[in-house]
């Protein structure tokens, strides 16, 4: 079954059209990347993963089921920047997803873990810094870490709760270039080992094309220069990268059949 | 080189400040040898002679009668006071403050009674305290938690709502419920923002409670500036007010010290 369909969905703040007959399929283990102007509904989109928009009309599903109306620990989430806990050093950040979850009395009364528990708890935490490369700066502060190093932690931070979906807010847009080709090697790893759904918005296309088995690209199909709201913006390439030769073909052919078929029910709408 | 630019070193810094202490020094020197060569009696401006005889009578001289010292036990009820007050206050501010923050129906409810109570001027209320509460300690500690609470709720409330809402999503996409998310996420790093409401506060404390020692007390630093007023006694006042001074100066370099040495993230943060 698919992890997430996407129905019909429209997306509308009183007016203001945002996304519109959005329709999408996702299997699980797909890198999905999305690409789009500013403005386009990526980010309404991905809040809406998350959890922290509910669809206007059509429906929104996870695992066949409408998603929960808030952030939960099956999506993990990595922003461009502000999402690690400047309070904790960088094991007690990783360990934390750890030491929260569960139904014991203490991760409920207290948010913690201890004895037995808390260390297994750092030894995962361990474990799971040495894969992203952030072992020898276990004991530092985040804000004494770089750009690069904070993006890292945050994803480790993410993938030791071993989330179906990981969704990546432009993760490395502030990212020195040189530094981005290491991340996206780390990403891939983690993807390929913890069999991960990932979500990714882009800028870069390069990137986009590079690390995604599919590449979404978001974009309005009817503009009203007199009324920039009145229609808002759905998928309209979705192009899948991990087919070549023939199959490539069927599959942009079949995949812009689908949009053609969208287009005209929408106009008939 | 434009002024803008140029910066004191060390030394010359440490000088330009010490330097407006002493020329107060000077001119109150100045002044009062002047005064005094007119009219002996003066009392208005003490010679540093007499200043240092009232010291030694107020801070080295056991009372006969009670046996006490007057400026320690002064200082020991005007502390006490103070210290419960403040540390009522900063509990109230920091679960209140957490609480209206991060829960959106308790904001709703509380928000606007919490502001609209910081507006009440507390000496306004006072003679209120002393009805309900007696002229005793209650009332006074009362006043200063009236006065600063308020204060440190609203402060502790906006910081909350300053944490980036990303940080706040990460933590729930980690399992955190809201208990778990207050406890581990908020609290922590509302420590540091607390004391910095704390030392803001210092101030107005010690103007509510120098205002209630004043109006009913019978010991206590402002208790004994106000009856020393009647004698005309500027010997024994310009040192109280010296060492209430100091004193305030030093809970400030306490609590700053505090912060550095128990939340080392939050200085590297502030850094940046």
């Amino acid at each position: 079954m698919n992890i997430i369909s996407v129905r019909k969905l429209w997306k509308t703040y009183g007016e203001q059209v945002v996304l519109e007959n959005l329709n999408l399929e996702v299997k699980e283990h797909e890198f999905v990347t999305i690409v789009g102007a500013s403005g386009c509904g990526k980010t309404t989109f991905l809040r809406m993963l998350l959890g922290q928009e509910a669809p206007s009309r059509g429906e929104f599903l996870l695992d066949g089921r409408p998603l929960p109306n808030e952030p939960g620990p099956d999506r993990g989430i990595v922003f461009q920047r502000y999402s690690v806990f400047p309070h904790l050093t960088v094991l007690e950040n990783v360990m934390l997803g750890l030491e929260l979850d569960g139904r014991s009395p203490s991760a409920r009364l207290l948010g913690r873990a201890f004895g037995s528990r808390r260390r297994e708890a750092r030894e995962r935490a361990r474990a799971m810094l040495v894969e992203v490369g952030l072992d020898a700066a276990r004991d530092k502060y985040p804000s004494m870490l770089s750009g690069g190093m904070q993006q890292r932690l945050s994803i480790a931070q993410s993938v030791i709760c071993n989330p179906r979906i990981l969704l990546l807010d432009e993760p490395f847009g502030a990212l020195d270039p040189g530094i981005s080709s290491d991340m996206h090697r780390l990403i891939l790893r983690l993807w390929e080992r913890h069999r991960m759904t990932i979500f990714m918005i882009t800028h870069d296309l390069r990137e986009g094309f590079e690390l995604g088995t599919r590449l979404l690209v978001f974009d309005k199909t009817r503009l009203d220069a007199q009324a920039p709201d009145a229609f808002g913006a759905t998928i309209t390439y979705d192009i899948p990268l991990n087919v070549k030769g023939n199959r490539l073909l069927q599959e942009l052919d079949a995949a812009t059949a689908r949009t053609e078929r969208f287009r005209e029910e929408v106009e008939l709408a | 080189m434009r002024l803008v630019n140029r910066k004191p070193g060390r030394m010359a810094a440490l000088s330009l400040g010490a330097l407006p202490f002493v020329l107060l020094l000077i001119a109150y020197l100045v002044a009062s040898g002047l005064r005094l060569a007119e009219n002996p009696d003066d009392k208005l401006m003490p010679s540093f002679a007499s200043i240092g005889a009232a010291i030694h009578q107020v801070a080295f001289t056991e009372n006969p009668r009670s046996g006490e010292i007057v400026l320690w036990s002064d200082t020991w009820a005007s502390l006490k006071r103070l210290g419960i007050a403040l540390g009522a206050s900063a509990l109230i501010g920091l679960c209140l403050g957490i609480l209206i923050g991060i829960v959106p129906y308790l904001r709703a409810a509380l928000a606007p009674f919490i502001t609209a109570l910081s507006m009440i001027p507390p000496l306004a209320i006072l003679p209120i305290l002393f009805i309900v509460f007696g002229l005793d300690e209650l009332s006074k500690v009362m006043l200063i938690v009236i006065g600063i609470a308020p204060f440190i709720v609203r402060d502790i409330a906006l910081r909350v709502g300053e944490l980036p809402a990303e940080q706040l999503i990460k933590a729930q996409t980690l399992g955190a419920g809201s208990w778990p998310l207050m406890l581990r996420v908020v609290l922590p790093q509302m420590w540091p923002r607390l004391i910095d409401a704390l030392r803001l506060s210092l101030g107005a404390a010690w103007l509510f409670l120098i205002a209630a020692e004043a109006i009913a007390s019978t010991d206590g630093l402002g208790y004994r500036i106000f009856l020393v007023r009647r004698y005309l006694s500027m010997d024994i006042i310009l040192p109280y007010v010296v060492w209430i001074t100091l004193l305030a100066f030093c809970m400030d370099y306490a609590l700053r010290l505090l912060s550095r040495r128990l939340f080392p993230w939050a200085e590297a943060g502030a850094r940046r």
